[in-house]
């Protein structure tokens, strides 16, 4: 049965389009057949980070105005036979999207696909509503700090109330945190939220945590998902991320504070 | 005849006991009563959304001069007041009342000796002691003033309590009309809490709580973690700017009012 996941924040800037991309690509390097959805209309972003912008010929409203069909929307992913890129459009607004024809849409990709990731916009405006009023469960992408984890409270009550599976009285939308961001040694010295005061206040299982990183923004200048990079600890986090949310028995890493070994610490490393 | 019989009846006719608001007019000044409304509702806004509301004329009988129905009525309708009808007042007010289309509601004897009574006891029972069940029951002569009558205490506690499991988010809203209201899960910063009786929170409160909403000055708010951010009862209300006293912060606190002094006190076992 297929999935669908949105992935959502409430407050702009804290990951979502780097996490979708990384999220669905896991997914799909673990043999899923996965596509990923850009819901932000207007704002078109999530094919800039895939490296696709220059393939894109239809969108999202073109099939939602039965201009074309859904094949011809969908963009076949450069590194992974799996994966599909379904993206937004430029020119238009979230106006244009309308819940028959998001419907209509995600039950043909069912057909075809395991997982359907959504990448929401900001804000609990339209466009994050149709994003997340047919999700089976949520990617809640937090960042370490009070607002982003407002923003976040604030949209899980959304979740609780206004998804198709709470207005239907069914089972509710099944929610996961994910702490981007972050940086543990901040956080030990309180300058940023720890991952326990997070989840005190949002208390919603901990899904994963990405570590704060410069490669977050080489991936995304160069159109690559971040999950790709080799060496990099935000790859590793995200990949760790896809094999918890498929059922891998894995412990949180990046938490903790680097320990320096012994050599550094002799020598004065920093 | 035959279709009369036949026909399904059209209405019903049925005495209902149900909380309705009053204003007690205090002066015949129109300019002065419509300015101090106005600064009252601003504080509120929402707090009317098409109520009924009994006009109370008891303390204007005495005095000759009448009053503009029409005017007032059209002004209470704009703030979202729906003037339902008068209670009490001068036999010359009362018809320019009805003349106004307003309803006429009987002055009943007073329960005054019943609430005097229960004034009384509230002033024992309402300082604090650990809230035993039985204190939280509601006593059933409360009960018996809920119909609209000279007296009575404004939109008593009537319906089921309301109980909440979940977390109560920011920007989530929570109305317990006519009831009391408990919540088992916490509540964010953000979310709000609304009753017309009493709120109890068996987590962290960190959202508004407002209990009492139309004016019950007995309801009461027992949280437990308080890091709340607004209290009210009856209106009375209290934020935190310099944080919450030490001696109840993150706590369980009970709250309620004296006079019109909200009093935090903690909860000590």
């Amino acid at each position: 049965m297929a999935k669908v996941i949105v992935v959502t924040s409430g407050k702009g800037g804290v990951g979502k389009t780097t996490t979708s991309a990384s999220f669905s690509t896991g997914l799909a390097m673990r043999g899923n057949r996965t596509v990923v959805i850009d819901f932000d209309v207007g704002l078109r972003n999530l094919d800039l980070i895939m490296g696709c912008e220059r393939r894109v010929v239809y969108d999202i409203i073109n099939v939602i105005n039965d201009e074309i069909s859904l094949k011809q929307a969908l963009i076949k992913d450069k590194n992974c036979d799996n994966l599909y890129i379904l993206p937004a459009s430029q020119t238009r607004d979230k106006d244009a999207l309308n819940i028959e024809g998001v419907e209509r849409i995600l039950n043909e990709l069912k057909e075809t696909f395991d997982y359907i990731v959504c990448d929401s916009p900001a804000g609990i405006e339209f466009g994050a509503f149709m994003a997340m009023y047919f999700a089976d469960e949520a990617l809640i992408v937090t960042n370490p700090e009070v607002s982003s984890v407002r923003d976040s409270d604030r949209i899980l009550g959304i979740l609780a109330a206004k998804s198709k599976r709470a207005v239907e009285g069914r089972e509710p939308v099944r929610e996961h945190l994910l702490v981007t961001r972050y940086d543990p040694k901040r956080a030990n010295a309180r300058e940023m939220m720890s991952v326990a005061d997070i989840q005190e206040i949002l208390r919603i299982p901990l899904l994963g945590v990405i570590p704060e990183s410069v490669s977050v923004l080489q991936a995304s200048n160069s159109g690559m998902p971040v999950i790709h990079m080799e060496k990099s600890d935000v790859a590793e986090a995200y990949r760790d991320l896809v094999g918890r949310f498929i059922g891998d028995d894995l412990p949180i890493r990046f938490v903790d504070e680097e320990k320096l070994g012994f050599l550094k610490r002799l020598l004065g490393g920093r | 005849m035959s279709i009369m019989t036949s026909a399904e009846p059209a209405f019903k006719i049925k005495t209902g006991h149900l909380p309705l608001l009053q204003l007690h007019i205090l002066t015949t000044e129109m300019t002065k009563l419509k300015k101090q409304l106005t600064e009252r509702l601003s504080q509120t806004p929402d707090f009317f959304a098409n109520t009924p509301v009994v006009l109370e004329l008891t303390a204007i009988a005495g005095l000759g001069a009448g009053i503009d129905f029409r005017e007032l009525v059209s002004f209470m309708l704009k703030r979202g007041m729906c003037a339902a009808g008068v209670i009490g007042g001068s036999d010359a007010q009362r018809a320019a009342a009805v003349k106004a289309g307003l309803g006429l509601f009987s002055d009943v004897p007073a329960v005054n000796a019943r609430r005097r009574a229960e004034d009384q006891s509230f002033s024992v029972t309402g300082h604090y002691a650990p809230a035993s069940a039985a204190e939280i029951e509601l006593p059933p002569v409360v009960a018996e003033t809920l119909a609209p009558q000279e007296g009575a205490l404004p939109a008593q506690v009537l319906r089921p309590t309301m109980v909440i499991d979940k977390p109560v988010r920011t920007g989530q809203r929570i109305y317990a009309e006519g009831a009391n209201l408990v919540v088992l899960a916490i509540v964010n910063a953000g979310a709000e809490l609304i009753a017309d009786g009493d709120i109890h929170v068996y987590a962290a409160m960190r959202g508004r709580a407002i209990a009492g909403a139309r004016g019950n000055e007995t309801a009461r708010i027992f949280v437990h973690g308080l890091e709340a951010e607004l209290l009210s009862i009856a209106g009375c209300f209290k934020v935190f700017e310099d944080g919450i006293p030490q001696n109840v912060r993150g706590l369980p606190a009970y709250i309620h009012l004296e006079g019109s002094r909200l009093v935090i006190l903690p909860m000590l076992h």
